[in-house]
């Protein structure tokens, strides 16, 4: 039974060593010790969430930069494709253009290609009429060479007439 | 590289085990003598109640008799303290034993102070037996009618006159004197103890915080950090989770009482000075801090706690005008702590118990030859080590009980009532 009596003596001594302990630890480490553990788990969480914000910061950052990228490539297949319409219109322009010019300077061509033809048509005209005039003269002349041929010729030309 | 290295280990860990088992084996059979009474039987009662309590002395390693000595503090009849060291009660003498070997053998003898008060460690016959008592000479007259007494008793039982005891009387080996229990404050071994412990914690815990005043923020490593860690893992987990704001308020009687058992625990299972005391496992240390949580727990108590002691919310009929609830609520007080002085008491003894008593398992079976005992014994130290290694995973469970039990009392004493909690949220 002696294992269940408490000793007075071992009691009072157990107050006082846990009570000097307790003191001592209360006043010079506890408060420190704990303080200061609060304090770093503060910082962890602090740091966490610190780095968990500048990660969705960095990610945002990236989604941005692709955006901008997108938006850069996709400007730039616009310029492209402009610049090359631009290009062709200013190709079909420049060939309708020239067609045009090239077709007024037939045209002009044309015109007095047809006018000179028109004067050599009057020329040779008159040159041919002018001829057969001559020829006609000529002809005339040797053939009213004798009066009988002159007087039939008369004779005829007034049947003619007569006739008519 | 790493495989080969534990092979070699274990090798070497089995010839060293081997080694110690044939070294108990060549030892001679009274070399364990010293537990035995006189009769050459083990007395394995007597040896577990000597490992189990306190004593005036510290035992040496190896040494079945002698003592490092400590002081005695003790209060005469007449008021007088007197203190002397614990050597002065033993005397070492040399016996023949019945094979007419020397032993060495300690025997409690009288020490007479200055004024004449005369002290010594109580026979076993008496009821103060193992603790210092106060003797006095008894008068011609008196000492006739006792010793007649003593001898009718001793012809009567059976047993020697050297072993009857008589109520109020000390017998020191056939010679009676007047015993008087005197107040006790003597250093012993357990109190010597838990100085010890209260140190270790001490310089523990002081380091730790030297380290936060020098270096704020920054974690210790190895050895501190390993008791941070511990710090940490009491006061997260523990405390403040149950206590929530409160927790700094409580948390250094909690977190001394904590390591205060750990520490106590542990150094118990050290076989050698400055461990081997069974501290815990000794009910005036439970009771001690059992009865300081208790006091923790009412004196900080708030109102609502006591309100719902004295006035708690249940039908009418239980508190009023029978004060059935009140009883039980009262009653409940007392059995808290009285449930974290057994729980604690009952696991750390039970433990060194069961460790002894493998132990002792050799020196019973020794009776029956060598090969039993030889038997016996690597069984019983294969046991006892396992014993011993779960008794330190029991030591760090048994504090943290102790403190998460004591945390929960106080908590409960600190509720404010729920209207209160309700305008908290």
């Amino acid at each position: 039974m002696e294992l269940f009596t408490p000793d007075s003596g071992l009691v009072i001594w157990m107050f006082i060593a846990f009570a000097v302990l307790f003191l001592a630890l209360a006043f010079f480490a506890w408060p420190i010790i704990i303080k200061s553990l609060s304090k770093r788990a503060d910082l962890i969480d602090k740091g966490v969430e610190f780095a968990q914000n500048a990660k969705e910061q960095l990610d945002n950052a990236r989604a941005e930069a692709q955006k901008y990228i997108s938006e850069a490539q996709k400007q730039q297949a616009e310029i492209l494709r402009d610049a090359a319409r631009m290009k062709t219109e200013i190709i079909e322009e420049a060939r309708r253009e020239a067609s045009e010019e090239a077709k007024k300077v037939m045209d002009a061509a044309k015109l007095s290609i047809e006018q000179s033809r028109k004067e050599a048509e009057l020329q040779f005209r008159n040159e041919v009429s002018k001829f057969s005039i001559d020829i006609a003269e000529k002809m005339v002349r040797k053939q009213m060479s004798s009066d009988s041929a002159q007087s039939e010729l008369v004779n005829k030309l007034l049947d003619e007439i007569e006739k008519n | 590289m790493h495989l080969l290295n534990n092979v070699a280990m274990n090798k070497r860990l089995f010839s060293i085990l081997l080694l110690v088992l044939t070294a108990i084996f060549a030892l001679p059979e009274n070399a364990f003598a010293s537990g035995s009474s006189e009769d050459g039987k083990v007395d394995l009662k007597g040896i577990i109640f000597h490992h189990l309590g306190d004593g005036y002395g510290w035992e040496v390693p190896f040494s079945h008799t002698r003592r490092i000595p400590l002081p005695v503090i003790v209060r005469a009849e007449n008021g007088s303290w007197h203190c002397f060291m614990s050597s002065n009660l033993v005397e070492l003498k040399n016996e023949k034993d019945a094979n007419g070997e020397e032993h060495e053998k300690s025997v409690n003898v009288v020490y007479t102070a200055n004024d004449g008060t005369q002290f010594m460690i109580a026979p076993h016959s008496s009821a103060n037996k193992n603790k210092v008592v106060q003797v006095t000479h008894l008068s011609s007259d008196e000492e006739a009618a006792i010793l007649a007494k003593a001898d009718s008793i001793s012809k009567a039982d059976g047993i020697e006159l050297a072993e009857v005891g008589i109520d109020g009387y000390a017998n020191d080996h056939g010679h009676f004197y007047k015993e008087y229990k005197p107040f006790d404050m003597s250093i012993t071994k357990n109190v010597l103890a838990i100085f010890i412990s209260a140190i270790v914690v001490f310089f523990m815990i002081m380091s730790i915080a030297r380290w936060h005043r020098k270096n704020g923020m920054k974690a210790p490593r190895k050895g501190l950090g390993f008791v941070e860690l511990v710090i940490d893992y009491i006061y997260k987990g523990v405390i403040q989770a149950t206590l929530g704001d409160k927790a700094p308020k409580f948390a250094p009687y909690l977190l001394t009482a904590f390591f205060f058992i750990l520490v106590m625990n542990l150094l118990g299972l050290i076989v050698i000075f400055p461990g081997g005391a069974n501290l815990t496992g000794n009910i005036a240390i439970t009771l001690t801090l059992a009865v300081l949580t208790f006091i923790v727990t009412n004196v900080l108590g708030t109102k609502h706690y006591w309100k719902e002691i004295f006035w708690p919310e249940v039908p009418m009929f239980l508190k009023f005008p029978l004060p059935i609830m009140q009883m039980i609520e009262i009653f409940g007080i007392f059995t808290k702590p009285a449930a974290l002085c057994v729980r604690l008491f009952a696991n750390m003894m039970g433990g060194h118990m069961i460790v002894i008593t493998l132990t002792g398992l050799i020196f019973i079976f020794a009776a029956f030859g060598y090969a039993a005992a030889g038997g016996t014994a690597v069984i019983s130290l294969l046991f006892s080590i396992f014993m011993l290694v779960l008794d330190v995973l029991v030591s760090f469970i048994q504090a943290y009980v102790f403190t998460m039990l004591s945390t929960m009392f106080i908590s409960m004493a600190q509720e404010s009532g729920h209207h209160d909690e309700h305008k908290q949220e």
